[in-house]
This record gives C-alpha cells, sequence and structure tokens, in this order.
C-alpha cells in the first residue's frame, strides 16, 4: 500500500477523488451518528466515536506513508501541489488558539481582540512577497540549513536551531495542553491521562512518515476542521436571518447588541476601538494593538513549522500559488471567527443577562455543571442574573456554540473532533519542525556528517518521541494560558529569525557575523523582556522603574527585539568585509526560479 | 538559460522583482496598520450594516491580504516568463 504513495500515479493522480471521498465518508458518518442520536444512542457514546474514529483515520494515513526515504520523510518528495499545501499549511497554522479560543478573545475583548485576526492572517502577504519562493529555490531539508549555508557554516547554523527550539517548543506545550483539554472532556478521562493520550495520536501521524505523513494528514485535518467551525454558526445565522452566511449577516446582531448594551448599561462596548474597561480610549491598548499585529505577522513569517511546508511544493511556481492558497483557506475561518463572538454576545445579552436564575437557557445551566468555565453568582440573592453576576470563559464560546444554537449533541462532537484536528495537526507540525532542526541540523550537518541514511532516520524518529514526551510532561504542570504561549512563540521566532532570512536574501552585503550578531542580540533583548516582565517583574520594576516598557505586554516582546536584530545585522554587517564574489552569486541563484543553486563553496 | 541571462538582465529583473514587493509591502502596511489604527473615526461609518472601522478589521483588511497574495502570485510569474527564468 505505501508503494503506491511513493508511485505517485496512483495517490497523487487522484488526489481529488480521493479526499472528496473522504469528505464524504466524514460528513455520511456525520449524520448517521445523527440519526442514531434520535434513535437514542448516548451522548457519551457520540463523543468517543467522534474522537476515536477520526484519530484512527490520521493514524491510518501515517501508517500508509511511511517511509525510509530521506526527501520524502524530510520535504514530502517535494510532490505536494499548491492547493493540498494550502490546506496541509492551513491546518498546521490553525492550532487550538484559533479554533477555541480566538472567537472566545473577541466575545471578551471586543475590537481589541481583532488584534489576534489580523495578525494571524497578515503575515502570509510576507511569506509570499519576501520568503517562501527564495526558500523553496534554496531546496533544503530545514530553515537553519538555509542560516547555515548563507552565513557560511554551523555558528548561524545553531543560533537558528536555538531559536527554532525555544520558539517551537512554547508553542507545542501550549497545543498538548488543548489536546489535553479536549480529549479529557470527550473522553472523559483525567487531563494528566488524556494529554498522554492524545500524544499517541501525535506520534502516530509522525513518526513513521515525517513530513510525507503529516502532509497527508493535515489535508484531511483541514476538511474536519473548517466543516465542523462553520457549521454551527452557519445554522444560527439561517434560523436567525435566513441567510446562511454568517459574515453578512453577523452586523445586524452588532446593531442588537449595541442596542442591548445602552439597555444594560455596558460601558465597553464592543465595536469600539483601543478602549479600557471603563469604556475610555487609552493609549496602552492602542499601543498594545499595534505591537501585537506586528508581532503575530512578523512571527508567521518567521516560524520554521510554516516555512518549511513550502520546501514541499514541486516547483518555486507552486510555492507562490501555494501561499496564496493557504492564506485563502486560513481566511475561511478568522474572518468568521468574530461572527461567533457577536452571536454569542447578542444570545448572552438576550437570553440570559436579566433572565431569572431559575430559567436560564439550557446551554448555561448544562456548561455552568462544568468546573470553572462559567459561573453563575447570584451575588445579590434577587432572582435575576446581573451583568456582573455572569462570568464566562472564553474557550467555552466555540464549544457551546451548538447548544445556543439549538443543534443536537452530534454537532457538539463534531466540534470537539475540529477542535482535536486543530490541535494535533499543528502539534505534528511543530514536533517535526523541531525533531528536524535537532536530527538533520544539530546530528547529520554538526556530529555525524558521514551517518548512513538509516541512521538518520532512526536518530530523527528517536528526537521526534523524545521531544514529543518532554513536551507532553511540560504541558501536563500546566504552564500558562494557551493564547499567552502562543503569542510568546512568535515574538520569539520573529525576533530570531526574521532578519537574518530576510535580509540574507534581500541584501547581499548581509555578512556572516552580522546576521550571527543580529540574532543574538535581538533574540536575546526579546527573551529578556519576556522572561522578566513574566517571573521577575519586581527586579524589571528596580532596574528600569516601570513595570513595562511603554507598556506594552509581554506577548509582544519582539518589538523591542525586531528593530535590535535588524540595527545590529545593519551596522555589523557594513563593518565586516563584504561576502564573497561565491557567496553574492549563490544569493544571485536563489533569486530566479530557474537555473541552478550555485554552490559557494 | 545563463547565455542570456547576463548581470545587466539580472539587473533589471530583480528591480522589477523588488518594486512589485515594495508595492505590495506598502499595501501590507496600510491594511494592516493604517487603516485599523483609524477605527474609531472609520466607526462613524456604516458599512453592509456593520460600524466600518470593525469591518476592515474583522473582514475587509482580511480579504485585502488574500488578493494580495493572489497578484503576487500572478504579477511575479509575470515577470519570470518575461524574462525567460521560470522553471522548465
Amino acid at each position: 500500500m505505501a508503494d503506491s504513495k511513493a508511485a505517485g500515479g496512483g495517490f497523487l493522480g487522484n488526489l481529488g477523488k480521493i479526499y472528496l471521498g473522504y469528505t464524504g465518508g466524514f460528513i455520511v458518518f456525520t449524520l448517521a451518528l445523527g440519526v442514531f442520536e434520535q434513535m437514542g444512542m448516548p451522548n457519551k457514546v457520540i463523543g468517543y466515536c467522534f474522537v476515536i474514529l477520526t484519530i484512527g483515520v490520521y493514524a491510518y494515513i501515517g501508517i500508509l506513508s511511511r517511509t525510509m526515504d530521506l526527501s520524502e520523510y524530510y520535504v514530502a518528495g517535494r510532490k505536494v501541489p499548491a492547493l493540498y499545501n494550502g490546506m496541509a499549511t492551513g491546518a498546521d497554522w490553525m492550532s487550538a488558539a484559533s479554533f477555541i479560543s480566538m472567537a472566545g478573545g473577541i466575545y471578551l475583548g471586543g475590537f481589541n481582540a481583532l488584534g489576534y485576526v489580523l495578525g494571524w492572517t497578515g503575515g502570509y502577504v510576507l511569506v509570499g512577497i519576501l520568503l517562501a519562493p527564495y526558500l523553496r529555490k534554496f531546496g533544503q531539508f530545514t530553515v537553519p540549513d538555509f542560516l547555515g549555508t548563507r552565513y557560511e557554516g554551523n555558528g548561524a547554523r545553531l543560533c537558528g536551531v536555538v531559536v527554532l527550539f525555544c520558539a517551537s517548543f512554547t508553542y507545542i506545550v501550549a497545543q498538548c495542553f488543548g489536546i489535553g483539554i479536549i480529549t479529557s472532556r470527550f473522553l472523559g478521562i483525567p487531563f494528566e491521562v488524556a494529554i498522554f493520550v492524545g500524544l499517541l495520536g501525535i506520534l502516530v501521524c509522525s513518526m513513521l512518515g515525517g513530513m510525507r505523513a503529516v502532509t497527508w494528514t493535515q489535508v484531511a485535518q483541514y476538511v474536519i476542521l473548517i466543516i465542523s467551525y462553520l457549521v454551527p454558526v452557519v445554522w444560527l445565522s439561517t434560523k436567525m436571518y435566513g441567510i446562511p452566511i454568517p459574515e453578512l449577516t453577523y452586523g445586524a446582531a452588532l446593531e442588537q447588541i449595541a442596542q442591548l448594551e445602552t439597555k444594560l448599561g455596558v460601558v465597553k462596548h464592543f465595536t469600539d476601538g483601543f478602549t479600557d474597561v471603563k469604556g475610555q480610549f487609552s493609549w496602552t491598548e492602542f499601543n498594545n494593538f499595534w505591537a501585537l499585529v506586528l508581532c503575530l505577522m512578523i512571527g508567521t513569517a518567521s516560524l520554521p513549522h510554516i516555512l518549511m511546508r513550502y520546501f514541499t511544493t514541486p516547483s518555486v511556481r507552486e510555492a507562490r500559488t501555494s501561499v496564496a492558497w493557504s492564506i485563502f483557506f486560513i481566511f475561511l475561518l478568522y474572518f468568521t471567527a468574530p461572527a461567533y463572538a457577536a452571536f454569542a454576545k447578542l444570545e448572552v445579552y438576550q437570553n440570559v443577562i436579566g433572565q431569572p436564575i431559575a430559567s436560564l437557557p439550557a446551554w448555561v445551566q448544562n456548561w455552568s455543571q462544568v468546573g470553572g468555565l462559567l459561573t453563575i453568582k447570584d451575588g445579590n440573592s434577587d432572582g435575576i442574573l446581573q451583568l456582573s453576576e455572569f462570568i464566562i470563559n472564553q474557550d467555552i464560546i466555540v464549544l457551546s456554540m451548538p447548544e445556543i444554537a439549538g443543534l443536537p449533541y452530534v454537532v457538539s462532537g463534531l466540534v470537539a473532533a475540529g477542535g482535536l484536528a486543530a490541535a494535533l495537526s499543528t502539534a505534528d507540525g511543530l514536533l517535526l519542525a523541531i525533531a528536524n532542526a535537532l536530527s538533520h541540523d544539530v546530528y547529520y550537518k554538526m556530529i555525524d556528517p558521514k551517518a548512513s541514511t538509516a541512521r538518520r532516520l532512526l536518530v530523527a524518529r528517536g528526537l521526534l518521541v523524545g521531544v514529543a514526551i518532554v513536551a507532553a510532561a511540560v504541558a501536563g504542570t500546566r504552564p500558562s494560558g494557551i493564547i499567552q504561549m502562543v503569542a510568546w512563540a512568535f515574538s520569539l521566532a520573529a525576533a530570531g529569525l526574521f532578519a537574518p532570512l530576510v535580509l540574507g536574501i534581500w541584501w547581499k552585503r548581509t555578512t556572516k557575523i552580522g546576521a550571527i550578531s543580529g540574532m543574538i542580540s535581538g533574540f536575546g533583548v526579546c527573551l529578556f523582556y519576556l522572561v522578566m516582565t513574566r517571573y521577575w517583574p519586581a527586579d524589571f520594576k528596580a532596574m528600569f522603574g516601570t513595570d513595562l516598557w511603554w507598556g506594552i505586554r509581554n506577548i509582544s516582546s519582539a518589538v523591542f527585539g525586531l528593530p535590535v536584530a535588524f540595527a545590529v545585522t545593519y551596522v555589523v554587517s557594513l563593518m565586516t568585509p563584504e561576502p564573497s564574489k561565491e557567496m553574492q552569486a549563490f544569493v544571485d541563484s536563489i533569486r530566479t526560479p530557474g537555473g541552478a543553486v550555485v554552490s559557494h563553496v | 538559460m545563463a547565455e542570456q541571462f547576463d548581470a545587466a538582465q539580472r539587473q533589471k529583473y530583480w528591480s522589477k522583482t523588488s518594486r512589485l514587493m515594495w508595492i505590495i509591502f506598502a499595501l501590507w502596511i496600510l491594511f494592516s496598520f493604517v487603516i485599523p489604527l483609524f477605527a474609531i473615526q472609520l466607526n462613524t461609518i456604516k458599512f453592509l450594516g456593520f460600524p466600518l472601522g470593525f469591518y476592515m478589521a474583522a473582514q475587509g483588511s482580511l480579504i485585502a491580504f488574500v488578493v494580495l497574495c493572489v497578484w503576487n502570485a500572478i504579477a511575479q510569474n509575470k515577470i519570470d516568463e518575461e524574462f525567460g527564468v521560470q522553471e522548465d
């Protein structure tokens, strides 16, 4: 079976048919469960069916895609067409943070939280114009590979690996955390156990087939996550306004929200920009908004698990097209997220606040029984729910939408499957990025350049398992919130990798010493700000006489690291001798799609 | 390819590519930062039932990003073909 993929014709020639059949099968499966539910199948069994069946499918694809070929393992044999690479990138990209937490963040933060929506989409423009086609032309296996080649030696390569490890590891811990939450809720097992069950799901997708297996599972995961994200909100839009396009109808919901805000005396209006809790304009919110947007966008264009997806297309041309497909598939989810927030807000203002506590809607009663996510406290004991007596966690907005819309439980199971697909696919991509950097860049390029193919693959797989276990163990300690950890990862990657990657392609004068000092100083400043303000705020205040520089929160630490990285790279490059003629010819050769890559050695 | 693609041609190719990059980069700044930062002023205008400032940050700029990426792919492919440096 595995050979049919390697042969190319069988599997790659019929991608459309295979994935259409798969999508149809998934829809039939969901409908069948819906029928069984009407016939009395218990909710718990439906939850089990979704989790086990979807993980089973991913595992099946993972096992079919097993390989003993280095190029297949590291870059899926560079045979992934632009459209499918776009879907895989979409799944790689959209994680538990996007799927579960983002809409809830907008629910709570209103306009200010739209920084996440902007920041997590716009970065692809930078990927497309500055990096992806050139990295594809370079045509090696990993992002540190590029740094090691362009900046001649293992110094830059090692710096790249360190930044990659810090950013991707922070990110993967957040994903393991998300997988633990979903698996424990829908399988009814303790969080610590659920993390390791999820871990098996991750490993089975990636271990045997590397990039090839991860690519084809990610395409499958994208299909499930986008269907499950759109179904509840499309349904609700149709029910409320008669039009199945929530992106158009939630404008009306915003209007109703504005009227209810006046009626209920809410001072912080949902659609108002840059307001603090009192509803006043705040420079702190204003500064944090643009800082977050900047860090998330630059981070997008620096995160190795995303950049390495563009190593897998058959050509430079397809890499460019693939960036356009990627942002389109990502856009489908992101421009729907605010609709979730608006509909949930309207529901809460209309049918929950001001109602007798004894007769609240069923979804409120159900979720208030699950610990800590939705709290109702009748502070003044009048039996009526006031705004201040209702506390909701951002993670339940998406998960409770099927119940708000009055949909059967099978849709809740579908949403859980989607959340799981989002978290698993991102975790797989990250795990592969880390393990590949360690096995290819550290082990093969730096420790044992004479290693045989079999040995390299063995080391790659061993590291994959090792990193996964450590990440799950760290996630088990619940170090921080999902969105916060993810945003840190973006800042770390942006401060450490963006300048050397972009300047390496766009400015021939960038020298080895310049790039290395830029990486160290930019990443250092970012890490310093993040760690100090997070763990030693008192010392930070003693040093600088302020809690935060210009009120910028540490999720946007790269705002300080980025300019330092660029400035240091620029100045030091000018102070050191110009790169050799051969190196300049190498840069020229990766700038044009056709022709061979010039070796500078 | 190496024969016809001398240093002057290469220079021309790269300056065209750079120009495209800078134009898209400028539009990226416009839709990422300039428009969203005027959200308060734009919110006084209604668009499709949405306050315009909110609409742009939630949908308008996102649509622009998709268009920019598609445009980049098409325009850069054209430049490649014009100079004959596309892949075989």
